[in-house]
Parts: structure tokens; C-alpha cells; sequence
């Protein structure tokens, strides 16, 4: 066993895990939040999509010892308070989603693909959330969503939509 | 149509906040105290006769806390009852024979899946291997080893119609053509893999979580197989991760051994199946062969039509009974036939096990039709809308094997296609390599034909005043993603006057909502949305008494409307419903006040009403590579009156995404019984980039049984796509495309 030091969602955390437990499985098992999804379990499909450092990662693909110390940021690590980030209340306004078992990935794809171009084109677009399969919508109405919140976030100040 | 509020409103769904924020649970996210986790060991074999399993190991193994196999069960068979004891045909753990790479031979629950794995390992079973069959052709052989005792021949199930004269059909045919079709199977490949958590408590009452679109058949299969009273089962509904008639069938191998594991140890036991286990161990669509002869008059009037379906119906039934008998009726929409014969053949192989899939059957006899349908046009000189608005059901039509046609029409829908995609102005005058193809459809709202005797009601529903003035819903019905939980909603608020926000939804669970058969069929919104709707009447009707009490104002006089009260002529009395609401409660010293409803549908061996669809696909082929690109896909389906338009397109969309992907790159591809993709690094499902833009046509129509006039959307708007697109894919090639999926090979072939 190894002791790790993780930051998910600005909250420190230090846990004790086996060599070969995946991210996923801490945050899932151990700290018991359980927004992030498995689909797969090897890296295909992208519903464990999480924020390491700013970058999406699939979290089934990275051993927990590897994200010691890095920082974290899963899905519910994406509303304040009682507000949600602007992307996720495009996805509800725009229907983003179905079922939702691939939306917490493909919200955590979006928000780093806005993070980093503020101003994606719809190529720009399909590109970014390419890594995550939706069984349920075709994407579609997850293109209007991004696009919804792209101009959502622009016309806020703070880049999360609010004033 | 009338006007309404709340119906036809493109509402957000009620589930958003929680699948946005990652709060939302799925069977696979709770956890309870001592839970163990389960695992199943299954046969590595296509067909085997199991001599000897030792658990002895296994069972030593630290942090092991149970091991089960068939002899630890009541060895009951479960399946379909409607169709008596021998089409039950599957244990949840094999007795003494395996049937397909991936039967269950055993289940584990440990402290954890580490430990579950490694005890598998321990599991020693010794096979005696078996001769297997691959294929329909193979298992009809004279002489093919036999999968099941019961059906000698390897013959699941074999279904024969005869409607009309068809030899007479046939002689006054102008014009007559055969020819063959083959599909493939595909994996419904829902995003949530199939998961539970089941608890016996110490009362012996089993109380599960699962990923399941039927609760109802859940608790009764377990209730069979477990040797329980079904009112000692209780169903709980979680959020479902996607379904797509990949979890219909009623109870999976998961729920049984869950249950059986947490009743030997007196522990929650969850089962979450990989997703290798789902590719290979739970359903897939058939793969049926269509030998197809159509006879048609010199204006192209289908006199006759002949079809014999071949469905390799892999190792045990499922709902694969039902399957080869909806290939038959569905050959029965969207033309008017002169005459039908049909011989469905479903046939046991040693192969994964098919059954239900989005469509159930239309995708690939509407395949097979559509593109004979041009080619008949073609031997015609015909358009190829001609043919097909000139044969198409419209409203009045009953057809041969007795679906009455209440609502909507074909032609409405080839009209709005053709015109939204120019049909026109394309079709024959594209640059080479580019074509265009058009693919139509029909479809039923949800089946009145009873699958299961042990379940003899449809749909029905309570809607309650809350203490707050606000109003629950309790249904049974199952949104597995699809949003019928918005649609209810929508129905209640509506039909009681009330705004959305007044109204509360208590989702399937056995134990306290009223019966819904489940999400299957596409019956949520006709059955479910017609049960609410009764209930939600109901209700108003006791609402508008107590409220005449209460204002001393004659019942008539009063109306509910978004969420107010008014008093007829005096403007001055308008209040909130719920403040009114509030005061009824309290006045009624918190008695009950409930509203109750069913739905029976009016016809019991068909359905309550059929919609048409219609699609255009424009597309580009590489003639080198074989590669198809999608330039544009219009998409019609006459859903009768859309309750929420925001679902409707999204149902649309979602069976774009999935009939492109059977189309141009899905296939479970078996080499002997194994599945060889069973990832989805193999097993491809279009990703963001290979979506085309879709352009929906909308067509409504008002349907008389539908609840304020809906019809289904979620299957019958995939049906047409496949053949649109092999269509179109003729169309600029020059090829009579005969088989999907419609590989680069396929197309680039000589």
C-alpha cells in the first residue's frame, strides 16, 4: 500500500492504495463520489473523463499513484454553491443529454476544450468531445449545448456564465 | 388539435440537475453497509456438457464469502411465459449443459472484486466438449447437434401467416421479383453497463436496484426462479444508463445470483457487469436473413408479397420469440399489401443469444422492403417515391393482419422529406460517386398483446395532492433515458391545469407504484401517458369538489389553469392552486386525496396506434476505399402530437446515431461462437466526428388513442435510416446493395 496525496475539487485528500488501483477507483471507492462514471474500464469511451492539472484524463486509465499530488477536478467539482457552471445548465436547457451516464465525462471534455479555446468551431467542437461516446442523443443536441454555453461563458466576466 | 400549455413545451427534463451534476444515481453507484461485491464465471465453451465443478478452492480463498452454482438454485427455467414452459428455456446458472461462450456457470461474492476475480480462477469445471452450430444453415442440417431437448431441429420458434391469396396474387402480377437479404448484429451498447445491488434483509424480504428497463418482469422472474411470493420482491428503479431493448428481457443472469449470493450471506451483494461482459453475455439484434418476392400490378400496386425470415436466435430465447413474429407483422407497414404470406424461422445456434433491439425486427425487414422497393420502381420505370406513396397506409387503412390505421398517413411523410432534402432536383442528376436514397418506415405504439400472463395489467397510475399543495405521480413506467419521466410530468400538469413545476414525479419501485409494464415496444408514452392521464383526471375531478366546498362556488364555475384557480366571474377570487390546494389538505385533516388510473388498450392483439416514418440520406462513396461520407440526412417521423419536442428530436437523433452505426460500422463479429470485438475499441460506435448534421422534418399528426394525441418516436424513426443509406449508396455506384453492414469491402467488391 502507498500513501497519496490527491486535491479533488480544492479539497485535500490522503489515502492509502494498492499499486494497481486506478484513479477512478479512488474517487469512486474510496471517497465515495460517484458522478464519475466506468463505462468501459479501458480508456474507450470516455464517461470517467476527470480534470488532472487542466487536463481531461480518462481516470480508469491512471493508477492512483501516478495523481499523487497532482490536482483534481471532477464533476462535482463543477457548480458553486447552489450554482451550476454554465455548461452544465446549457446541457439541461439545450437537452444534452439522455440517459446520462456519459454526460459528468462529456461535461469535464467540454469544460476543458472551452477552458483552453474559448471560441471552438463546430469542427473544433466534434474534435473535442470525439473521446466520449454518447449511445443516446447522436450529439446533436450535446453540439448545441457547448455551443450555448461557449456564448454563455463569453458573456460573463468571470468565464463561468455569472455575473 | 386543441391548444395546451404545458404539452407540446420544449421543457427541460426533470432529471437534468442530477445527471449534470454527477448527483444522480445508477444501480452501480450505491454502496450499503457490508456490501460484497459478485462476480460470474462463465463458459469458455460454445457448447459443453458440465461434468464436474469443484468450488472447494474458491471457497478457501480469504475474503470469499459465497460461491453459487446451479446446484445451489431451484434449477427453474425462466423466459416468456405467454408462450408456455418450453420457450422458458434459460437458467440463470447452468445445470449440467453450457450453451454459448459466456453462459453463467457460477457467481462469487467476496469483500471485493480483486478477491471475486481471483476466486473465479479457483473455480474448477470440467467440460465435455460438445458439437456446436454456428449459423441458421448449420443448425437446420439433418442431423446437427441439438442445443435444447425441447425443440428438436434447433427450431426456437417457427411462425407461419397466411393473409389473403397470395398464389392468386401472384398470377395477376404484372410484375413479380424475389430476392435475398442479409443483416448483421448489432450491440445495443448502452453507456452504463448492466448493474444491481440486491438485499435480502433478515425478514426474507429481497429488495434490489437495477439497470433494467422492465422492473415489473424483474420482480416476477426473481419471485420464479427463487421460489418467493413476487410481493416479497422489490424492484427499485435507479437512474437508467441507456437500455435500448438490451435490458427488456426481464431478469439477467446479474439480479439472480445477486439475490442468491445476498441470501446466502445475509450481505448486499452488487454485481456490475465489464463491459466485455456486456458485448458478450447479455442481448444482441438478430441477424436475419429475408428472402422477399413481391408481386406488383403495371402501376406498381403490391398484389402479393411472400417472405420467409431465417433468425439466428443464438443459444436461448429471450425475447427472440416475440422477434420472429414482429418480422411478420412489421412486414405488414408502411404498404397496403394485396396478400401476405409470411414463415418466420428463429434458430438456436451455440452464438450469443439475440432478442429485442430498438425496432425489435423492422430494421431489418424494412431494409429487406426498401430496397426491393426501388428496385420494383426501377423494373417499373417508376420513381422511387411513386411507388412508395402510391402503396403507402394512410389513415383509414386497416391492413391485412388487422392493424387499424387511425392517425397520419406515408405520403405525409415522403412529402416532407422529399421537399426538405430537394428529392427533386437530385435524385438521377448528382456528379458521380454521389447519390441519393430515400428509406420509409412503420411502427406501433407499444404492444397490447399479453407477454406475460403473471402480469395482467398494462400501465396504470396514482396521482395524490401533497401537503404543499403540489401533486405527485407514482409510476411504474421506466425511463431508461429516453425522458418519459419529463412526458409524464407534462401529461399531469397539463390535464390537471397545473405548471410543471407543481408537479412531483415518484419513479418505479414495486413496492409503491402501481404496475407499468416497462420500457419496451415504445409504449411508455401511449400506455404510461394514458394511465397518468386517467389518474391525473381523476384527480381533478375530487380537486374541483373539494374546491367548491372550499370557495362556495358551484363546480362548474370553477377552472384550473397554469397553476391558478378561477372563479367564472369573479376575477377578483383568482388564487394559486397551490394555496387553495394546501387549504384542502388541511381541511381533510391529511386524508388522501387520490386520483386513479389505467390504461386497457382497445385491442388486444394489436396495437393502439401506428406512426410513419420517412428519411433521405445524400451521400458520397470513395469508389477506391469503399468509404462512405454522409452530405445530408433528413429525418421525418409521424409521432402524432409531440408532448415535448426537445425528447421528440432528440429520439431522432439518437436513431440516426444508431442506424448509422448498424449500418456502416457496427457487427458483432462471431468466429465460432466467440465474440471477437467485444470492446469498444473494437466494436465501433459512431463517435462526435462521424455524426452527420441531421435536418428533422417535422410532421404531427393528432392520433385519437394517443394521450393528447402522441405516438412513439424512439424506434420507428431508426427503421428507415439503413435502407436511405444503402439506397443511396446504389444510387451512386450503380450497385444493388443486398447485405449489411455496408462495408468499404462491400462496396468496392466486383
Amino acid at each position: 500500500m502507498k500513501s497519496i496525496k490527491l486535491e479533488i475539487n480544492g479539497v485535500q485528500h490522503e489515502v492509502e492504495v494498492a499499486p494497481w488501483r486506478t484513479l477512478l477507483e479512488v474517487i469512486r471507492e474510496e471517497l465515495q463520489m460517484t458522478g464519475t462514471k466506468e463505462g468501459c474500464g479501458l480508456g474507450e469511451c470516455g464517461a470517467c473523463s476527470v480534470l488532472m492539472d487542466g487536463k481531461t484524463v480518462n481516470s480508469c486509465l491512471v493508477l492512483a499513484a501516478e495523481a499523487n499530488g497532482k490536482r483534481i477536478t471532477t464533476i462535482e467539482g463543477l457548480a458553486q454553491a447552489e450554482r451550476l457552471h454554465p455548461i452544465q445548465q446549457s446541457f439541461i436547457d439545450n437537452g444534452g443529454f439522455q440517459c446520462g451516464f456519459c454526460t459528468p465525462g462529456m461535461i469535464m471534455s467540454t469544460k476543458v476544450m472551452l477552458d483552453d479555446n474559448p471560441n471552438p468551431t463546430d469542427d473544433e467542437i466534434k474534435k473535442g468531445i470525439s473521446g466520449n461516446l454518447c449511445r443516446c442523443t447522436g450529439y446533436a443536441k450535446i453540439f448545441d449545448s457547448i455551443r450555448a454555453a461557449k456564448v454563455a461563458m463569453a458573456a460573463s466576466s468571470d468565464g463561468r456564465g455569472g455575473a | 388539435m386543441g391548444q395546451y400549455s404545458i404539452v407540446g413545451q420544449r421543457l427541460p427534463r426533470t432529471d437534468g440537475l442530477a445527471k449534470v451534476t454527477g448527483q444522480g444515481m445508477y444501480a452501480g453507484d450505491f454502496t450499503m453497509p457490508g456490501m460484497l461485491r459478485g462476480k460470474i464465471l462463465r463458459s469458455p465453451l460454445p457448447h459443453a456438457r458440465i461434468l464436474r465443478v469443484d468450488t472447494s478452492r474458491a471457497e478457501r480463498l480469504p475474503g470469499v464469502k459465497a460461491v453459487i452454482t446451479g446446484r445451489d438454485t431451484l434449477g427453474v427455467k425462466f423466459g416468456a411465459p405467454r408462450f408456455g414452459p418450453k420457450h422458458m428455456d434459460e437458467h440463470a446458472l447452468a445445470m449440467d449443459r453450457v450453451r454459448y461462450i459466456g453462459d453463467e456457470v457460477a457467481a462469487v461474492a467476496a469483500i471485493d472484486e480483486d478477491v471475486a476475480e481471483e476466486a473465479l480462477r479457483l473455480i474448477d469445471v470440467e467440460y465435455e466438449e460438445l458439437p456446436a452450430v454456428f449459423s441458421p444453415d448449420e443448425a437446420l442440417l439433418p442431423g446437427a447437434p441439438q442445443i435444447h431437448a425441447h425443440a428438436p431441429g434447433n427450431i426456437s420458434r417457427r411462425i407461419v401467416f397466411d393473409l389473403g391469396d397470395v398464389e392468386k396474387g401472384f398470377a395477376d402480377s404484372y410484375h413479380i421479383r424475389e430476392d435475398r437479404f442479409s443483416t448483421h448484429g448489432q450491440a445495443h451498447a448502452p453507456m452504463e453497463p448492466h448493474a444491481c445491488l440486491a438485499h435480502f434483509d433478515a425478514s426474507g424480504k429481497l429488495t434490489i436496484w437495477t439497470s433494467t428497463q422492465v422492473p415489473y418482469y424483474v420482480k416476477n422472474d426473481l419471485a420464479l426462479t427463487l421460489g418467493m411470493p413476487a410481493t416479497a420482491v422489490r424492484v427499485i428503479l435507479p437512474l437508467i444508463g441507456g437500455g435500448f431493448g438490451g435490458k427488456a428481457d426481464g431478469m439477467y443472469a446479474l439480479e439472480f445470483c445477486a439475490a442468491l449470493l445476498s441470501k446466502k450471506t445475509g450481505r448486499p451483494v452488487q454485481i456490475v457487469y465489464s463491459r466485455e461482459e456486456v458485448f458478450v453475455a447479455t442481448r444482441r439484434r438478430h441477424p436475419i436473413t429475408i428472402q422477399l418476392k413481391t408481386g406488383v400490378s403495371k402501376d406498381g400496386a403490391i398484389l402479393a408479397r411472400q417472405a420467409k425470415c431465417v433468425l439466428d436466435g443464438g443459444a436461448y430465447n429471450g425475447l427472440g420469440v416475440v422477434t420472429v413474429v414482429l418480422c411478420g407483422y412489421l412486414l405488414n407497414l408502411p404498404y397496403r399489401l394485396g396478400s401476405f404470406k409470411y414463415e418466420g424461422l428463429r434458430v438456436y445456434t451455440n452464438n450469443p443469444i439475440s432478442a429485442a433491439m430498438r425496432g425489435h425486427g423492422a430494421p431489418q425487414v424494412h431494409f429487406a422492403s426498401e430496397m426491393q422497393m426501388d428496385r420494383l420502381a426501377e423494373d417499373l420505370g417508376m420513381d422511387p417515391l411513386e411507388i412508395r406513396i402510391k402503396n403507402g397506409l394512410r389513415t383509414g387503412d386497416v391492413t391485412l393482419n388487422g392493424f387499424h390505421i387511425n392517425s397520419g398517413s406515408l405520403e405525409e411523410c415522403i412529402r416532407a422529406v422529399a421537399e426538405k432534402s430537394g428529392w427533386q432536383e437530385k435524385r438521377g442528376k448528382l456528379p458521380p460517386n454521389r447519390g441519393i436514397g430515400i428509406g420509409c418506415s412503420g411502427f406501433y405504439s407499444g404492444a397490447s398483446y399479453r407477454l406475460r400472463p403473471d402480469l395482467p395489467v398494462y400501465s396504470a397510475a396514482i396521482v395524490k395532492l401533497n401537503e404543499d399543495g403540489s401533486v405527485q405521480l407514482l409510476s411504474g413506467a421506466t425511463d431508461s433515458g429516453q425522458g418519459c419521466d419529463t412526458l409524464l410530468m407534462q401529461i399531469v400538469a397539463e390535464e390537471i391545469g397545473l405548471s410543471f413545476a407543481d408537479v412531483r414525479l415518484t419513479r418505479a419501485d414495486t413496492d409503491i407504484t402501481p404496475v407499468d409494464l416497462g420500457n419496451f415496444s415504445s409504449r411508455e408514452t401511449m400506455y404510461a401517458g394514458n394511465a397518468t392521464r386517467s389518474a391525473a383526471a381523476d384527480l381533478k375531478q375530487k380537486l374541483l369538489v373539494e374546491l367548491s366546498n372550499l370557495l362556495e362556488a358551484n363546480a362548474d364555475d370553477i377552472e384550473i389553469r397554469e397553476g391558478k384557480v378561477f372563479v367564472k366571474g369573479s376575477a377578483d377570487r383568482t388564487k394559486p392552486f397551490r394555496d387553495l390546494a394546501h387549504a384542502i389538505y388541511l381541511r381533510r385533516l391529511g386524508k388522501p386525496l387520490v386520483g386513479e388510473g389505467t390504461y386497457d388498450p382497445p385491442d388486444k392483439i394489436n396495437y393502439p396506434a401506428y406512426g410513419f416514418g420517412a428519411h433521405v440520406t445524400e451521400v458520397e462513396v470513395d469508389p477506391e476505399s469503399g468509404e462512405v461520407t454522409l452530405l445530408d440526412v433528413v429525418s421525418t417521423h409521424d409521432c402524432g402530437r409531440a408532448i415535448n419536442p426537445l425528447a421528440v428530436e432528440g429520439q431522432l437523433e439518437g436513431s440516426v446515431h444508431m442506424a448509422l452505426g448498424w449500418t456502416l460500422m457496427e457487427d458483432v463479429t462471431l468466429e465460432e461462437g466467440r465474440v471477437m470485438n467485444p470492446s469498444f475499441l473494437d466494436y465501433k460506435i459512431p463517435t462526435a466526428l462521424e455524426m452527420p448534421p441531421v435536418t428533422i422534418a417535422h410532421v404531427e399528426t393528432d392520433d385519437p388513442e394517443g394521450p393528447f394525441g402522441a405516438k412513439e418516436v424512439g424506434e420507428g424513426a431508426l427503421c428507415p435510416i439503413a435502407p436511405s443509406v444503402a439506397s443511396a449508396v446504389g444510387n451512386a455506384i450503380g450497385k444493388k446493395i443486398d447485405c449489411l453492414p455496408l462495408t468499404g469491402a462491400q462496396i468496392t467488391r466486383k
